[in-house]
């Protein structure tokens, strides 16, 4: 696995992104609260450039009538078709296997999970972002693919 | 370590896949650029009144403000024009990358709507002068629809007969929510008119006409409305056939844009059936709507049903009972866009294929044979 240097840690403060190109891939790298997630620029759904989308959260609701917010920051809808991606995990909210409500906050909980221990796991399914390591070196923000 | 270099946008690779995308949309960028095609009378009367549409909505439209225009965001300018409305960043973004050989615009400029006759009349006349002088005349290979003032036959049909020699031109488009079914009589002489130059009719997905856009009325939510656009194709479709426009108007040919393909099997079987005991109410049909269905009718494939199991989708074109109705289109710059290299995947048959991205919308426009 080659490392990278991708940036400088002031280069991307929290809530911003850079999108780079190794090795023709386009990736995105993100600041969600000062820690750094990379992913492919690319929807695996459609096939658009996944990392050019407006960073949201979950909107949830158990019944009509009642919503809550949440994740704020930390999933990206990809510019085309809206998709909602975990920028964490790479996964893939609008998967319509995985849409039913009993096994949705189970899902959050195991990707946020998984996320905080390596950052690079991937989740199994048809529609996931690919995700790469990203760690710090001083002060620059280190890939590795 | 190596440094990686920062450039943004790459992974762009050239699809393989030869096709012809038969639906774009060139968006007027602004009144201003319009103002230049339109004499002063109507450049006073934009300033004046402007738009006056049939529907509550004169002043806005019922899609999400979070998307003005339902357009890819990555397909707005860098000065902040609205997707769509520059020729050179559509070549750069979307004709050159995917190495298209035709495409067809649909400019969905709100002509038909308007209820001032005169003033659609006239903004027909711009949208189609603004798309010859900066589209047709600037880019091979494109082409375009005329738009018209399709509520007023005789305007229409002066648009359709000043426009149709130009060989940029390939078909006259409405929009389905139109004030009645389209088989009605009120329409025939813009039919007539497209016959004879040749010319299919086009209907494409969206437009507010005066009526509810379901037959119980108006839905609360987007998703509603982007679903429901499907019922209003469906009226068109039987009203056309029902109405005998197929046998009055023998090599009319008409291209039903964005309006989905998986429910025409069961409506089809559905007009069949009714039409082996009502026959008696419309004795001019001498063939059953599925044959007029078939002969005289092209859908797209964009926004393409997705169903749990691909296969699903060769049972439904199985169940059309014909190879040559299907055409493929992106809907460049619209958010549900569709990607010719994300279409068709898995095994798709190669044959099927061809002719869905290539050969049907060829043969339909009689663009020449390409090696």
């Amino acid at each position: 696995m080659k490392k990278y240097f991708v940036a400088t840690v002031d280069e991307i403060p929290p809530g911003h992104r850079k999108i780079i190109s190794i090795a023709g891939r386009s990736i995105g790298i993100f600041n969600i609260n000062g820690e750094f997630f990379a992913i492919r620029n690319r929807c695996p759904h459609g096939g658009a450039p996944l990392c050019e989308g407006e960073l949201s959260g979950f909107v949830h609701s158990p019944v009509p009538g009642e919503y809550t917010y949440t994740r704020k920051g930390e999933i990206i809808r990809c510019p085309w078709h809206q998709w909602e991606f975990d920028v964490k995990t790479g996964q893939s909210w609008f998967d319509p296997v995985k849409t039913r409500v009993r096994s949705y906050d189970a899902k959050v909980e195991q990707g946020c999970a998984i996320a905080e221990s390596t950052g690079t796991k991937l989740e199994e399914g048809p529609h996931v972002a690919e995700t790469f390591h990203v760690s710090l070196d001083k002060d620059y923000v280190v890939l590795e693919m | 370590m190596p440094i990686v270099n920062t450039k943004s946008i790459e992974d762009k690779r050239k699809t393989g896949i030869r096709f012809i995308d038969c639906d774009i949309h060139n968006e007027v960028p602004s009144n201003e650029v319009l103002k230049q095609y339109l004499p002063t009378r109507w450049k006073n009367y934009m300033d004046m009144v402007g738009l006056r549409g049939y529907h509550g909505f004169v002043q806005n439209i019922p899609y999400p403000k979070g998307n003005p225009g339902g357009t890819r965001a990555d397909a707005w300018l860098p000065n902040g024009q609205i997707p769509g409305s520059d020729l050179k960043f559509m070549q750069e973004q979307l004709l050159d990358p995917l190495n298209m050989e035709i495409g067809i615009l649909n400019c969905l400029y709100r002509v038909g709507e308007q209820l001032n006759d005169e003033y659609g009349a006239a903004l027909a006349r711009a949208v189609n002068d603004w798309q010859m002088a900066e589209w047709l005349d600037k880019e091979p290979r494109l082409r375009a629809s005329i738009v018209i003032p399709y509520e007023n036959a005789d305007l229409a049909v002066e648009e359709i007969n000043r426009r149709a020699s130009h060989p940029g031109f390939v078909q006259v488009l409405f929009m389905p929510r139109t004030r009645e079914p389209m088989g009605r009589r009120k329409y025939w002489k813009i039919f007539e008119a497209a016959e004879n130059h040749g010319l299919p009719i086009a209907i494409h997905f969206g437009g507010l006409g005066g009526n509810a856009i379901t037959s119980s009325g108006f839905p609360s939510f987007y998703i509603e409305d982007h679903t429901d656009m499907a019922q209003a194709f469906q009226c068109q479709v039987i009203s056309m056939v029902c109405e005998g426009v197929f046998e009055r108007f023998s090599n009319l040919q008409t291209v039903m844009l964005e309006g989905g393909f998986a429910w025409v099997p069961s409506l089809m079987w559905r007009l069949d059936k009714h039409w082996k005991r009502l026959r008696e109410e419309v004795p001019f049909l001498k063939r059953k709507p599925s044959e007029y269905i078939r002969g005289h009718m092209r859908f797209t494939t964009q926004p393409i049903e997705e169903p749990p199991v691909q296969d699903y989708l060769l049972q439904v074109i199985d169940h059309l009972g014909s190879d040559d109705m299907l055409m493929f289109a992106t809907d460049y710059p619209h958010w549900d866009y569709d990607a010719p290299d994300h279409t068709f995947r898995g095994k798709f048959p190669e044959t099927l294929k061809q002719k869905i991205f290539y050969e049907n919308a060829r043969s339909l426009y009689r663009f020449p044979e390409k090696e």
